[in-house]
């Protein structure tokens, strides 16, 4: 079954046309400097302040043109839920402070291309999601996504999606990124994908399963059976496969799932310890390490399968490698000064270069999808940490710590990051999130989770 | 992607109430169900007891050897044990052996499994060293997926820090 996508960037359903009309979209803002105010009527958060300058925004229940039934919930129960949906989306970055569909006063389905600027004034808010949910004759549903300055009594955002009922979630995280792209100025990464690791079982004796899950823990479902160890999954950049480590057969080695399939191959046939893949940008390339006898290098390998190329020769341990965006360049970790610490080669495995300096180790580094920062996992004095420093070496940041935080991976517009978190004793792992703002949440999983990898943006 | 996205969707503000996808609705893989599962294997960890194997326990001195911190090297009481090891292994030529090497819980995931199979070879090296031909040594790392003891103290952390000896036929 291929991979296509479901909802159609569709043409905006108009309540009354006329002068909607001759409104257009206007560009992203650029954000504003640290530290200042907009001062203009435009709606910018300030994206370095994080928490105390969350923007108040007001979302109430998508009213329906008539309550229809569908395969995904009658028209009124859906705008209910879709609105709560783009409340927790934004929300939970941390950068804006909701009246969501409890709070906020209902509104009436005429009012969504009229607002009624003046009834919101009371909430001190600054700025409106009024969307709608309409039932199509050919079995679709619209979800439209308009948002309004309360302040400036203007338009911001006029989106419409048109979805099949089973992906009514994703009109959801669609509107919530248009708003978030649209107020921050960065990247959307709301209707987006996880693989991860879903652990239960003692811990002497885990049983390790992919599973794959919306980025806000919605429509989990297992790929694997839990019969064998699986650890460390990636997505592939066109999202249709998942290359993993799994122990067969007491043979630890690399596989690709392809998801629409549901069936694993084995990627290096090699008698020798394979680890730790991991996609290049343009999808044709799978990186990753592999042990001979104690010695540990950077492989990478056709995704397709074929001969391995051998691109570090240090004795030493070489792992934990990650493309750059642009496939130019590769960082990964080595201890081959040492202990364990953060270089950076040519993607041919010349010009390998330490970038990390700091006190304890590094590892596994994650090339943000940016270019900007590579994130990574810095133990020592009993903590694992979660921090980002630029790729050429300094401006480190550390974003999380704990007795185990580890795996950072980034999300797709390159300033929240997901990881996983494991606790003192049990070593029961959860998955968090952490904005580069420092505000972190967890993400609810049905078992323990580990080894998380952030899809792209979905299509 | 990000930017493409959004001005792709508002480049078509229309009135218009058509629909414009429909695709396929996917299909939920079940919990349990599974792709690659034939022969399952939830890792040996020290769980081994064909009857040649607990015969090789009882008889040596260990089938274990333990490690410092973040190290590999073999230490002199490591080296008595894998000198009866040896011995053994010398005593009974058709046999050959699994060599687990196993981290503690305070190493990355990724470089646990290399570290772990530095213990893995180290262990094969020795053992190769004393006249047991590599051709019967195999070596897996678990890295930090198969702890024995359960703990998060030093204790539980260098019970862990080990290699262990498995013969299989």
């Amino acid at each position: 079954m291929r991979k296509v996508l479901a909802i159609a960037t569709a043409a905006v359903l108009m309540i009354s046309a006329g002068p909607a009309l001759a409104q257009t979209p206007t560009p992203t803002p650029t954000p504003t400097p640290t530290g200042q105010d907009g001062g203009d009527d435009d709606l910018v958060i300030d994206l370095e302040g994080g928490r105390s300058s969350a923007l108040p925004i007001i979302i109430p229940v998508m009213p329906t043109n008539a309550v229809t039934g569908t395969p995904a919930g009658s028209t009124d129960a859906l705008g209910r839920q879709l609105s709560a949906i783009i409340d927790d989306d934004l929300r939970n970055t941390g950068l804006f402070k909701t009246v969501g569909p409890n709070a906020a006063r209902p509104i009436g389905y005429a009012e969504v291309n009229a607002p009624d600027y003046g009834s919101w004034d009371a909430y001190a808010s600054q700025a409106l999601v009024q969307g709608y949910v309409r039932a199509n004759g050919n079995g679709t549903l619209t979800i439209g996504c308009y948002v309004y300055d309360v302040a400036s009594r203007r338009q911001l955002i006029r989106e419409g999606f048109v979805v099949q009922p089973s992906e009514w979630r994703r009109a959801a995280h669609k509107c919530a990124d248009a708003i978030y792209t649209r107020l921050t100025g960065d990247g959307p990464y709301f209707d987006s994908q996880i693989v991860y690791v879903s652990e239960t079982g003692p811990k002497n004796r885990r049983i390790k399963r992919l599973a794959i899950m919306d980025q806000d823990g919605a429509n989990h479902r297992f790929l694997t059976n839990g019969q064998r160890i699986v650890l460390t999954p990636r997505f592939s950049p066109d999202q249709r496969q998942i290359v993993y480590m799994g122990y067969e057969n007491k043979r630890p080695a690399i596989y690709v799932h392809d998801i629409a399939a549901r069936t694993s191959r084995l990627l290096v046939p090699d008698v020798n310890l394979n680890f730790a893949p991991r996609f290049s940008p343009d999808g044709r390339w799978i990186l990753f390490s592999m042990a001979k006898a104690g010695n540990t290098d950077l492989y990478r390998i056709a995704a397709g399968g074929g001969a391995a190329q051998q691109l570090t020769t240090s004795p030493g341990i070489d792992t934990g490698g990650s493309y750059s965006p642009d496939g130019s360049k590769i960082v990964f970790e080595s201890d081959r000064g040492g202990t364990q610490q953060l270089y950076v080669m040519d993607g041919n495995g010349g010009n390998q270069h330490r970038i990390s300096f700091g006190g304890g180790r590094y590892a596994t580094p994650s090339w943000s999808p940016r270019g900007d920062l590579i994130a990574y996992t810095r133990t020592g004095g009993g903590a694992f940490r979660i921090g980002v420093m630029s790729p050429a070496g300094g401006g480190e940041r550390t974003l999380t710590e704990s007795w185990g935080d580890e795996g950072p991976s980034w999300a797709p517009n390159g300033r929240v990051l997901m990881f996983f978190r494991a606790a003192s004793g049990s070593g029961r792992p959860d998955l968090w999130s952490v904005d580069l703002s420092g505000h972190s949440r967890r993400i609810p999983t049905p078992l323990d989770g580990s080894d998380p990898s952030w899809g792209p943006i979905r299509p | 992607m990000a930017k493409i996205l959004t001005s792709m969707v508002l480049g078509v503000a229309l009135i218009a109430t058509a629909g414009c996808t429909k695709k396929r609705p996917e299909t939920v893989l079940p919990p349990g169900d599974g792709p690659v599962s034939n022969g399952g294997d939830t890792g040996s960890g020290d769980a081994d007891t064909s009857p040649l194997n607990e015969q090789f326990r009882r008889e040596v001195a260990s089938d274990t050897i333990h490690f410092a911190f973040d190290q590999y090297d073999i230490d002199p009481q490591s080296r008595a044990i894998l000198d009866s090891q040896a011995a053994w292994l010398r005593a009974h030529p058709n046999t050959r052996v699994t060599i687990e090497g196993h981290c503690d819980e305070r190493g990355t995931r990724e470089y646990n499994l290399a570290l772990g199979d530095r213990r893995a070879n180290a262990t094969k090296n020795y053992l190769a060293a004393q006249g047991v031909s590599p051709a019967r040594i195999t070596t897996i790392s678990y890295g930090k997926e198969r702890p024995v003891a359960l703990g998060s103290d030093d204790q539980s952390w260098a019970a862990n820090r080990r290699a262990v000896t498995i013969v299989i036929n």
